[in-house]
């Protein structure tokens, strides 16, 4: 045995380098691309912002001064001051703390959930499939942003019900993307190989199923986070969400609406931040999805 | 055949339903295969050859469990069930039968680790990876490489390696050489062939190719719409074949000594629908020398002229 392997390893074609994959070549192609350079800064930012909150803010975020009240932007309140005198700036780098877990948490939740059913009913099939699938149609069919409020609502008004509610409304689009993925992945030989051997479905769906269905996964997840806040922001926007007096970025716009004609600041800068939010996950998620497509791997 | 042998088809039949009525009830069936029956020996290596559509993939689905014959029993002598590491196979296309986001080493020891319901100790799994690997010649300091590192031959040896690990009576190789280049397809039959010495290993070949089943099998199955019209010693059948669809499959392989004989090739070159079978002989249609004796249905028996195992399904060989 021993000598024939000597034999045939000289002649076996060489091994190809190991260029094309890994994390090295993620960041090369990162690099490649600004747009997903600059959603990326802003991530980060925005997560220095959380953290840091402390440090970052100028002033008690709520902290109420009626002598202070509804003040333009300035040296003292940077971006002016709310309608009890609560310093703007310092409660948007609160609420970052709020708007940005929400869609951290939701995502989280939605696309683990929704991933795992639908790779168990691509993998099953049948009539199971079939169920789980109509199920998730009749979710769809409703308008996500109702179903959401009816179920906040139904909760009970608190960010933590309305986080719920946001990720439940979602889990539908992960079970569609993960099990048509499954579809596909469950032809190929290596699960027909598997279940050849005995193999239950749990391990053909983590060893081989979520593995191979995760890059569009990992990509519908970030573009969900800025799509997620703004859901928050809407909730909040009408009193599902964060209730006073957490600094939250929907709930700052909505109170500040009273006063977007005299006092653009009070709405303007947490829609600001909620704008550019969405904008850094959209931008970083929007790239991944270039860089993950092995059509692009070429170019 | 004296020994026992490992693996035994009785009447294997696959039909599909298909076309269904507005109850979801078939109107018809698609008659994959038509009773199959077989018996394989321990260490022998047999071929599968026929066109395509004749039902040789539905066969390797049905031995390798992935499809549960509608009629017929299949029995292995070692009691194992298929599906549960008694038959492994080797695809055809090593590009898509290792999964691209699993070290080597995952991927060979995959069937042991299924098998042992997924407690197994690493260290152990590590080593017999480098075994297996070593002995289908790939180097043991490459298994914690991703699949696309290696070329198309060494993903195939890398398949190989990983059929063996389960210890399966039976390896099934669905055409395992079609996808590579000819200088890589001579290496792995001849691991194949070197392995199957050392380890007693017993092999179903299917492929379309007759020289790569000429090299490789010691008994050839030559099937037609679901049947096997022909089967015997491999050199016997490719040398003397009795049927004439055997005759008319060896005569349509291109060789660089010979001109194609254009008479030879036939005009009607379509199988026959397997939605409704044909009565009779299922060839007749296409067969050169047909006449009113294939209007019967032909049964497969031994030419009693052979002094070898050479089974046909035929009145023209059966003098009698």
């Amino acid at each position: 045995m021993n000598a024939m392997t000597e034999q045939t390893l000289p002649t076996a074609p060489d091994i190809q380098p190991a260029a094309a994959s890994g994390l090295g070549y993620f960041f090369y192609k990162v690099k490649k691309s600004p747009l997903t350079v600059a959603g990326l800064f802003i991530i980060l930012f925005m997560l220095a912002m959380m953290l840091f909150a402390p440090w970052l803010a100028t002033h008690d975020p709520n902290a109420i001064d009626l002598m202070y009240r509804l003040l333009p932007p300035s040296a003292e309140h940077w971006f002016g001051t709310d309608e009890v005198g609560r310093d703007i700036y310092s409660r948007i780098i609160f609420g970052s703390r709020q708007s940005i877990s929400v869609g951290l948490f939701v995502v989280a939740v939605s696309g683990v959930i929704g991933a795992l059913i639908g790779c168990f009913s691509g993998v099953v099939g049948g009539r199971t499939d079939r169920v789980i699938m109509r199920l998730m149609d009749v979710m769809l069919s409703v308008p996500s942003l109702v179903l959401t409020m009816a179920l906040a609502a139904a909760l009970g008004a608190s960010l933590f019900n309305a986080m719920l509610a946001i990720a439940v409304v979602r889990i539908p689009y992960y079970v569609r993307l993960a099990r048509g993925q499954a579809l596909g992945i469950r032809e190929m030989g290596y699960v027909k190989a598997a279940r050849t051997f005995g193999a239950s479905r749990w391990h053909i769906v983590s060893w081989h199923v979520i593995r191979n269905a995760l890059p569009p996964l990992i990509v519908q997840a970030t573009l969900d986070i800025g799509g997620t806040i703004l859901m928050a922001a809407a909730l909040g926007f009408i009193g599902l969400g964060a209730q006073q007096p957490t600094a939250e970025w929907g709930a700052m716009v909505a109170t500040g609406r009273n006063y977007v004609l005299d006092q653009w600041w009070y709405s303007g800068f947490p829609g600001l931040a909620i704008l550019i939010t969405a904008t850094g996950f959209n931008l970083f998620g929007d790239g991944i999805r270039d860089i993950l497509d092995p059509k692009q791997k070429g170019k | 055949m004296t020994t026992m042998p490992v693996l035994s088809l009785k009447d294997i039949q696959v039909r599909f339903p298909v076309n269904p009525d507005w109850r979801g009830r078939p109107r018809q069936h698609v008659h994959a295969l038509n009773g199959i029956s077989l018996e394989i020996a321990k260490g022998e290596t047999l071929g599968i050859v026929g066109e395509s559509g004749c039902g040789k993939s539905t066969m390797a689905q049905v031995l390798i469990g992935l499809l549960q014959p509608t009629q017929g029993e299949m029995t292995l002598s070692s009691g194992k069930s298929n599906g549960k590491g008694g038959m492994q196979i080797v695809f055809q296309d090593p590009q898509s039968s290792l999964n691209p986001r699993l070290p080597v080493w995952k991927i060979i020891t995959e069937p042991v680790f299924a098998a042992a319901n997924r407690k197994v100790d690493k260290a152990a799994m590590r080593e017999l990876a480098q075994q297996l690997a070593a002995q289908v010649g790939i180097r043991p300091e490459y298994i914690d490489r991703f699949p696309h590192e290696f070329s198309g031959g060494q993903r195939q040896r890398i398949a190989i390696a990983r059929a063996l690990a389960a210890e399966p009576d039976i390896i099934v190789l669905d055409e395992p050489t079609s996808a590579l280049d000819i200088s890589v397809q001579a290496q792995i039959l001849n691991l194949l062939a070197e392995l199957q010495r050392s380890r007693q290993l017993t092999f179903i070949l299917i492929s379309h190719n007759v020289s790569v089943v000429r090299h490789m099998c010691n008994r050839v199955a030559v099937m037609y719409l679901g049947q096997i019209v022909e089967i015997g010693d491999a050199a016997q059948v490719l040398e003397h074949p009795a049927h004439p669809y055997t005759q008319l499959l060896l005569a349509s392989v291109p060789t660089l000594e010979s001109v194609q004989d254009e008479s030879a090739v036939p005009e009607n070159v379509e199988l026959p629908s397997n939605r409704v079978l044909p009565t009779g002989c299922y060839f007749k249609d296409r067969c050169p020398s047909a006449s009113s004796a294939c209007l019967q249905p032909q049964v497969l028996k031994q030419i009693s002229t052979q002094s070898q195992e050479h089974e046909a399904r035929c009145h023209l060989a059966h003098p009698d």
